[in-house]
């Protein structure tokens, strides 16, 4: 879209004879600006509140309501504030690599939103290799990471960083492993291609598709956590051992990049399981929907976005109650429990696409009722527990 | 490939692998080696070959070289240690070098007049590089190719475990 907009600049002669490369190039770093600017940092920064406001709720406090209507702008006021403090550099650390770090980290997350689909038109680039392009991507994350806990100098800090870089190395090989089981479906990397072959009820949700990725979905879902360094395997940060691990040392607003793409991945995360398993921004067809381009996408969008904003609250919900892992806890999680059964999945999927290969509607409606049944149960659980322990419910979010 | 994105491009890449040589600091050896791999993956993206540069990053930068950065933090190593030189192991490497960037300049002086690749403006096949087209390669033609590595580094990986055990008794 944004080629054939170049293009036609390019034929009035409105950039006057330009070079193609030269002019491409200046309008890939405008829209670039403008992704980041408008959508990027948003979605980071009203996670932080939503995220602490959540917290709040779930600790039994109220949270941050003091700046703006019910404290909405509290992420802004801490991000300038936390701009304008002093930036302090250990004396003891590798100056040039201590800065660089940051920049390491939030390029590795940015470019993950060139792929990410919002709506059937609505993506900076539909990449033929989509899924693949995001985990390459990310996998900078990491570099990053550890060149921040070696260049800071402190033992708390390397050791975070070398927490991360196992972490992150091992839970990869389960995530990718889970991620091919889709592509193993749709036989096609790109992620508009995988929701297009997805459909709007759950039944056409590639998470009740088959049992193997049923299983796929939740091994997954955990292997992104520990890749995004969420608790219960925040290690590489974890508050009781290491003081913060690798951003210990950092202040101002390089501690902001870091804090930024904590955050900013938890939404990056939401949309690949939304995108891979469960069904993407596919809207049902209502009549008169698809004749306005326009409608059609901000319904698509708005599907897409409460989906993947669901996901971010679950794992939310995981931080706020959930103790961390050990560390050979987690390491034994990932090598000797998910990566097996991850191997199985992707056998499993591969004879199950052999034998159906347009799916097995009756697993697809089992498994479908599995999930709706799971959920009422854990409710059903919730309420009860809550009548037996009598406790006093007082429901006034808006406090 | 145009000239204007070339031309940059490979003097930055050429500057980073000096880099990786003549750093006497390991880690920041092994950062320029980082950079000079993810700026290879621009010239393959650059060369419609979109796989090999995902894969490129996913295997060098992501996977290979946080094993080289994990090595080199755990042994932790002085940056003002200077390296043990050999004189032998010099004078080997640089015959061999001297060697190979006379092979590899070979063509500049005495081909065509110009750099292979430059000018490559030729609009290629829309499968070229897609997953699809060398998946297809890889399981007909190259069949046995593929699966002899596949077996070889399943041997490499009994092989590491057998070493490990062997460490631990």
């Amino acid at each position: 879209m944004l080629q054939q907009f170049l293009d036609s600049l390019i034929a009035d002669g409105t950039l006057g004879g330009m070079p193609r490369d030269v002019a491409y190039l200046i309008g890939m770093l405008g829209a670039g600006a403008l992704v980041v600017f408008g959508f990027v940092l948003n979605i980071s920064g009203v996670t932080t509140f939503v995220e602490r406001r959540v917290w709040a709720r779930i600790q039994s406090r109220i949270g941050p309501n003091r700046v703006g209507p019910q404290g909405i702008l509290q992420w802004l006021a801490d991000g300038i504030k936390l701009l304008m403090k002093e930036e302090a550099i250990p004396f003891a650390a590798d100056s040039a690599l201590f800065k660089l770090a940051p920049f390491v980290v939030t390029v590795g997350f940015i470019t993950a939103f060139v792929a990410v689909p919002f709506s059937s038109a609505l993506v900076i680039a539909d990449l033929n290799l989509g899924i693949l392009y995001i985990t390459s991507m990310t996998s900078l994350v990491v570099v990053g990471i550890m060149i921040a806990g070696w260049a800071s100098n402190n033992k708390w800090s390397l050791i975070g960083g070398i927490r991360a870089a196992a972490q992150i190395v091992s839970y990869e090989i389960p995530a990718a492993l889970s991620i091919f089981t889709v592509i193993l479906i749709t036989g096609t990397l790109s992620m508009q291609g995988i929701i297009q072959q997805q459909g709007w009820g759950p039944w056409d949700w590639f998470i009740f598709h088959s049992p193997f990725t049923f299983v796929g979905f939740f091994i997954t879902f955990v292997s992104l956590l520990a890749e995004g360094n969420r608790t219960p395997f925040d290690l590489p940060e974890a508050e009781s051992e290491l003081v913060a691990g690798f951003v210990t040392e950092y202040s101002g607003a390089r501690y902001l990049f870091f804090f930024l793409v904590e955050w900013g991945n938890l939404y990056v995360i939401s949309a690949i399981l939304v995108t891979l398993f469960l069904g993407g921004w596919q809207v049902p067809m209502i009549p008169g929907l698809a004749e306005s381009p326009f409608w059609l996408n901000l319904t698509q969008a708005v599907t897409f976005i409460v989906k993947s904003y669901a996901g971010v609250i679950t794992m939310m919900w995981i931080r706020a109650t959930l103790p961390r892992v050990r560390v050979d806890q987690l390491m034994s999680t990932c090598w000797k429990y998910l990566l097996p059964i991850a191997f199985v999945n992707f056998m499993g999927t591969a004879l199950w696409v052999l034998i159906w290969p347009e799916g097995f509607r009756f697993a697809e409606l089992a498994l479908t009722l599995l999930g709706f049944s799971m959920v009422v149960y854990f409710f059903y659980r919730v309420v009860f527990h809550l009548r037996r322990s009598g406790a006093e419910l007082t429901f006034s979010p808006l406090s | 490939m145009s000239p204007y994105v070339f031309f940059p491009l490979a003097a930055t890449i050429i500057a980073f692998a000096l880099g990786v040589v003549l750093n006497r600091h390991p880690i920041r050896s092994a950062l320029c080696l980082a950079v000079t791999l993810f700026l290879l993956a621009v010239v393959f993206v650059f060369l419609d070959a979109h796989l090999v540069a995902a894969l490129q990053i996913i295997v060098y930068a992501g996977a290979i070289l946080v094993l080289f950065l994990f090595v080199i933090m755990l042994l932790n190593l002085e940056a003002d240690v200077p390296l043990k030189r050999r004189r032998n192991m010099t004078l080997a490497a640089s015959t061999v070098g001297v060697i190979f960037a006379a092979a590899t300049l070979r063509p500049l002086f005495f081909g065509a007049g110009e750099l292979p690749g430059i000018g490559l403006e030729a609009p290629v096949d829309a499968a070229f590089g897609s997953a699809e087209a060398i998946g297809h390669r890889l399981f007909t033609h190259f069949v046995l190719p593929f699966e002899i590595t596949s077996v070889l580094l399943l041997v490499a990986v009994l092989g590491a475990v057998v070493l490990a055990k062997k460490r631990m008794g």
